[in-house]
């Protein structure tokens, strides 16, 4: 990637692919976390999530063989954290933000205490679809290249739309979240709803971190990730709660996450820790541009605390 | 309902209650046994699941324990190490404490602790020549302002623009180190310093002090001043009580005509600004420079104990004791244990979690809470019959 023939014209590309890149773990955490805010809760254990599901992938598929049944794992270990801030969440004035960043550092800690054998060894990694072998040009190749889990994932977003459009469980989950008294006068079990939304969307963020240790960058080190399971809960504010405006969402953060690689690829190496702040302050600045003191963001369930 | 904020506390209503009831200091001693014995019982069943932890890890767990109480509060010397580990954490704590009185959860005192380093640094460079008082001051000064303005930014957004503080302040936390890292390895680089990239030393003659008799430096004062401060400023002054009425009801404060946003400001930077003062504290103390050994996670530890003392100043202070002891004996499982760094990590996140889920069993014992149901009725029907 360092030579490119492209010149000027190498930023745009390296961009995009960067973008699909990149974009996957933002997706699948963002979906989780849609799921689990639809239920009328906020889960910023997420980001412990996806380093725990980059964790046990790396480590399922090393001691397996299969990369696929890491990914599986993954998702199951992201079933047990979300269904813990679930259970923890569903006594009485235990406060779903504060369990969430107790959450985000048990994840990390235990993470890099149980993955500490597996930074020396290489794994099985999840291979790559080429898109791009029509092309001549290695970096147009190696920009569109993508994984078979990313296309999962965008199958999920339309999956959830429809879910949650569509079916009545979707309608259940969406009862629970604008008015868990209403849902509790129906019969409904609110905590139960959101218990399992919560675990589901556990699943979705620890199935992202699999992508990361898996896929891209495809090693498993205790710098792997950086904050995208707390952008991704961002990020789902931002779709305002729709699956499918999640997918577009990723696909831009992705984008922006590639800002600092995509300039070192044309040359541009400069102020490097700057621009690998453009995500976080990307993020932000979408926050400020979507939120107002005055009334609540569109579309958001009305039993959330996150923008009171 | 399903959610309610960390301050839905009932002290203040059992109080009010029993006052009229007339057993005031019943109530106050059942309160504060609840809030002494709760915490207590937390800290005890997170040692024992992390005692499982290792054991499943395969270490020996009595040992383990010996060698954290040996590396924490076994010597002289080792106590001296969790003194120092304290120090930091007291101020950064705050930073989480304060906005927390207001109903805010923030989570940004890591960002606010490297860039008050970095004011530190540049303003120690700018007085350079100057005695070391006028240095150590305008280090002070100048951190504070940084990490001030930089928490007070966060409350700003919240209240006037509606911007999430917990997600905005853990976004700024990772701009801040980028920030930080950016002008350290660039236009800060000391270029004598090779391996590590560093700012330009501050000089020996301006590094801040040991309290007398003890290797420990004067930030640790900073800290038990601060928190004291803090405890004045919210149980004894207007400010605190204005703020106090925000962080019940944000609502009623508005209609009630306190500058609710003005108020939350202040006390956003006031947070930002003690977290600020820890990173000066450690440049100014421990590393003499600025440079990535000060990112090791004071913020987000401060706020691992802002909620193990229930966000209140006075509480702390042993809790920062606590867990600068647990940091400090990090580095000793290392060795005689062979357990990983992350050991610490570990045990952390199982307190936060033991803890806040502790947070339910309040209220329930009822020898430590007679007062509330009883005494309910009469106090409501009492008013009238005063009138």
């Amino acid at each position: 990637m360092t030579e490119t023939p492209l010149g000027f014209w190498g930023l745009p590309l390296a961009l995009a692919g960067g973008a699909l890149r990149v974009s996957a773990p933002y997706l699948f955490v963002s979906l989780g976390e849609c799921l689990t805010e639809k239920s009328g809760r906020i889960n910023l254990g997420q980001e412990g999530t996806l380093i725990m599901g980059a964790m046990s992938g790396y480590g399922v598929s090393y001691l397996s063989g299969s990369a696929w049944l890491g990914v599986l794992a993954a998702g199951c270990v992201g079933v047990v954290f979300g269904g813990l801030h679930a259970w923890l969440c569903s006594s009485r004035r235990v406060n779903d933000v504060a369990v969430g960043i107790a959450l985000m550092l048990l994840g990390i800690g235990l993470a890099f205490f149980l993955g500490k054998p597996l930074i020396q060894p290489t794994a099985p990694r999840l291979s790559a679809i080429e898109l791009g072998s029509w092309s001549h040009f290695a970096p147009v190749r190696a920009a569109l290249e993508i994984n078979a889990l990313l296309l999962w994932g965008v199958a999920a977003a339309f999956a959830m739309r429809f879910f949650f459009q569509r079916t009545r469980w979707g309608l259940l989950v969406r009862i629970v979240g604008e008015d868990a008294d209403a849902a509790r006068a129906m019969g409904y079990d609110a905590n139960r709803v959101r218990f399992l939304a919560t675990a589901a969307g556990g699943f979705f963020a620890g199935v992202g971190g699999s992508f990361l240790s898996l896929y891209y960058p495809g090693s498993w080190s205790e710098g792997l990730s950086s904050g995208q399971g707390l952008m991704a809960v961002a990020l789902v504010i931002f779709a305002r709660w729709d699956p499918v405006r999640c997918l577009w969402a990723s696909l831009l953060f992705g984008g922006a996450g590639a800002i600092g690689p995509a300039l070192q690829s044309i040359g541009i190496i400069g102020g490097y820790n700057l621009y690998a702040t453009a995500p976080y302050v990307f993020t932000l600045v979408i926050m400020v541009a979507t939120s107002s003191a005055r009334r609540t963001i569109a579309g958001q369930p009305a039993e959330l605390t996150v923008a009171r | 309902m399903t959610a309610g904020s960390p301050q839905t506390n009932p002290t203040p209503a059992i109080g009010a209650h029993t006052r009229a009831a007339g057993g005031e200091w019943v109530a106050r001693l059942a309160v504060g046994t609840e809030s002494i014995l709760v915490p207590v019982a937390g800290i005890a069943v997170s040692f024992a699941l992390f005692g499982v932890f290792v054991a499943l890890a395969g270490a020996n767990v009595l040992d383990v324990y010996y060698q954290m109480y040996r590396g924490a509060f076994g010597s002289w010397f080792s106590f001296q190490n969790t003194l120092l580990r304290a120090a930091p954490l007291t101020l950064t704590a705050l930073c989480t404490a304060l906005p927390a009185q207001l109903g805010l959860v923030i989570i940004g005192g890591e960002g606010a602790l490297v860039l008050g380093a970095l004011g530190a640094v540049v303003a120690a460079h700018t007085l350079e020549g100057s005695s070391s008082w006028a240095v150590l001051l305008g280090m002070g000064v100048a951190a504070c302002a940084v990490g001030g303005t930089w928490i007070g930014m966060q409350g700003a957004l919240r209240t006037l623009r509606g911007v999430n503080e917990t997600i905005s302040s853990l976004l700024l936390n990772y701009i801040a180190i980028g920030i930080f890292k950016h002008l350290v390895e660039g236009p800060m680089r000391d270029p004598a310093s090779l391996n590590k990239p560093s700012t330009r030393p501050i000089g020996e003659a301006n590094a801040l002090g040991s309290i007398p008799g003890m290797d420990v430096h004067w930030g640790l004062v900073y800290g038990v001043i601060g928190c004291m401060v803090a405890y004045v400023l919210m149980r004894r002054t207007t400010f605190g009580f204005a703020a106090k009425m925000i962080g019940g009801n944000p609502r009623a404060a508005l209609l009630s005509g306190l500058p609710v946003h003005r108020i939350i400001i202040v006390a956003c930077a006031l947070a930002g600004a003690a977290a600020g003062l820890a990173g000066m504290e450690e440049v100014a103390a421990v590393h003499g420079t600025a440079n990535a050994s000060l990112i090791v996670g004071y913020g987000y530890t401060g706020v691992l104990v802002a909620f193990l003392a229930r966000q209140h100043p006075l509480g702390i202070l042993p809790v920062s004791v606590l867990l600068g002891g647990i940091g400090a004996s990090g580095g000793l499982l290392q060795r005689t244990e062979h357990l990983p760094d992350a050991t610490v990590n570990v045990l952390q996140g199982i307190l936060f979690i033991v803890i806040l889920a502790s947070e339910t069993l309040r209220g329930r014992f009822n020898i430590l809470t007679p007062p509330i149901q009883k005494t309910q009725r009469p106090a409501a029907a009492a008013p009238p019959a005063a009138a």
